[in-house]
């Protein structure tokens, strides 16, 4: 076979199997639209369950998973941020950096239901904050706290360090050094690892099973110690449980729907974050 | 009195002899250039004035520098005002990812000098005395990165000019620019060194030839011959600083 032949093959499979990927996600849209959209409304999304969750919408399962991902970026942010910062820019021994960045790791592969065991044991019982957002949202921002880190580290590490000697060069100190010039340089990539994570908290399921998620709430949650519903938890019960399976089915995707559209939502809001910023400071 | 003095400076990168006994003094408001081949230590040296090597792990220092008589090195110095007293250029322009304006004003901000409308003017006097300021005063709110790398790089000189430092320490400044941007630094230097001392590396002699007062050639971390430009270059004492300016070294 010449080599031309098989250079154009070989594009050909490379193109193929790109655009494939681009095709399972719209497939995966499309269908969860398809079955979901029937039901939307604004009842859907503006009122509770109602008669076996047969009627009515999600809304306090809405409101449920906004609460636990503001509450769970509320956790991981800032001690992720600083962990990143302490490692990346404190650590001068590539030794003990390469330890904590590999226990960070260590930290990410565990299973999210072992942090729910887990957050169940600490936050739920010991800190006898029973059942609640506080508890949830501590369980997931320790989920994520490994994603937070290792993204923020990142971000971190493309900031040329040409703008750190030029910082320290004009009689800057460490610390302003890092707050003036490293960290709003990388901000634009930090918000990305923020959009990972929040999209990762708003699909978990496992973690906020024992420590937060009510099966059936219709009332909103008032302190950060009541319980509350959550899409991924209601989409679940819908599929799993109640009166009637095949009559929730339709409940069920719209459910879905409205998880995914809330974060690609999340995601779009965020790049423009992201735009404004670089275009403000520059790219790096 | 010299305003820098080196004596007997050895440096090291962990193993790695990167200076051999230098010792030196440079005359205030005068320019110096250091040269020679490259890995010479011509920068080691330029970073050892403003305690910018401080930031390598695991190197070491043995001699005195002294600058304005007061040994750098010595214990209770704080780095963070010396650096402000001895300004940097760097080879590669290096502004950072901020509007012009927020670039000249960054070492005034940090170093806590002034208020808001003592920042504008000096923002605008350093421009100025970087020869800068026609082409950005009405864009000081664009990015720096909008700046053709020429400017970058006087908008760097501008940067270090805004804290009033006594030194100004430039690395091979022109190294990356076209032969046009390249002259209006070699004139900007001309013009600074009424009002600070220069200490400019380079590896272009004739640039060395132009712009300075004294010269330092190096060559495997040795100081080999200190002097007058006109004299190194016309008649220098050492026969290895004769080969090299003619070319014929190695
Ligand atoms: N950060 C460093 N770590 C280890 N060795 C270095 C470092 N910087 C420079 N050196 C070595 O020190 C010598 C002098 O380097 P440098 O001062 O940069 O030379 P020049 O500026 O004259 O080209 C070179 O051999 C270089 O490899
Ligand atoms: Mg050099």
């Amino acid at each position: 076979m010449n080599r031309k032949l098989s250079q154009k093959i070989a594009f050909w499979i490379f193109r193929i199997l790109g655009w494939a990927v681009v095709g399972i996600l719209l497939w995966i849209l499309g269908f969860i639209v398809y079955n979901g959209i029937g039901v939307i409304s604004l009842e859907f999304i503006f009122d509770s369950p109602r008669n076996g969750m047969l009627e009515g919408g999600i809304f306090p399962a809405i409101v449920g998973t906004f609460c636990l991902i503001i509450g769970s970026m509320i956790v991981a942010f800032p001690l992720g941020v600083m962990s990143a910062i302490y490692t990346n820019e404190y650590v001068r021994d590539g030794k003990i950096s390469r330890f904590i960045r590999m226990m960070t790791n260590n930290l990410g592969s565990i299973p999210s239901i072992v942090f729910g065991l887990f957050g169940m044991a600490l936050f739920v019982r010991a800190m006898s904050w029973g059942d609640s957002i506080i508890a949830g949202s501590f369980t997931l921002g320790l989920l994520v706290l490994p994603l937070v880190i290792r993204t923020t580290e990142e971000a971190l590490r493309m900031v040329p360090d040409a703008l750190r000697t030029g910082s320290y060069a004009l009689g800057a100190s460490k610390l302003q050094t890092i707050r003036y010039v490293v960290l709003p340089t990388a901000f634009p990539n930090i918000v990305t690892g923020l959009i990972l994570s929040v999209g990762r908290v708003s699909g978990e399921t496992a973690p906020i099973l024992f420590t937060v998620a009510a099966f059936f709430l219709p009332r909103l949650p008032s302190s950060v110690f009541d319980q509350v519903m959550a899409l991924p938890y209601h989409l679940y019960v819908l599929s799993t449980s109640g009166s009637n399976l095949e009559a929730q089915r339709p409940m069920a995707y719209g459910t879905a729907l409205v998880l995914i559209t809330l974060v690609l939502i999340i995601n779009f809001t965020a790049s423009l974050i992201r735009k404004y910023f670089s275009k403000k400071h520059g790219a790096v | 009195m010299d305003i820098i003095e080196a004596k007997n400076i050895d440096f090291y990168y962990s193993d790695f002899h990167a200076l051999k006994n230098v010792s030196l003094g440079i005359a205030k408001n005068s320019v110096t250039a250091f040269i020679g081949p490259s890995g010479c230590g011509k920068s080691t040296f330029l970073r050892l004035l403003n305690r910018m090597n401080d930031l390598i792990p695991d190197t070491k220092l043995a001699g005195k520098c002294l600058v304005n008589g007061e040994d750098i090195y010595a214990k209770g110095v704080d780095v963070d005002t010396l650096r402000k007293k001895i300004g940097m250029v760097f080879q590669k322009p290096n502004p950072f990812p901020k509007t012009i304006f927020e670039n000249i004003a960054y070492g005034l901000r940090v170093n806590r000098m002034g208020n808001k409308e003592f920042i504008r003017n000096r923002v605008e006097e350093s421009l100025k005395a970087a020869a800068l300021w026609d082409e950005v005063k009405d864009k000081m709110n664009r990015s720096a990165y909008d700046l053709s790398g020429g400017q970058q790089q006087r908008l760097c000189i501008a940067r270090a000019l805004a804290v009033k430092p006594d030194i100004l320490l430039m690395d091979e400044p022109a190294s990356a620019l076209d032969p046009i941007s390249t002259a209006k630094i070699e004139d900007l230097i001309f013009d600074l060194k009424t009002q600070y001392t220069i200490v400019i590396v380079t590896h272009n002699m004739q640039q060395a030839a132009r712009v300075s007062d004294s010269t330092g050639f190096f060559m495997l971390g040795e100081l080999i011959e200190f002097s007058d430009t006109k004299k190194m270059f016309l008649n220098p004492a050492k026969e290895q600083t004769q080969n090299y300016i003619t070319g014929r070294f190695g």
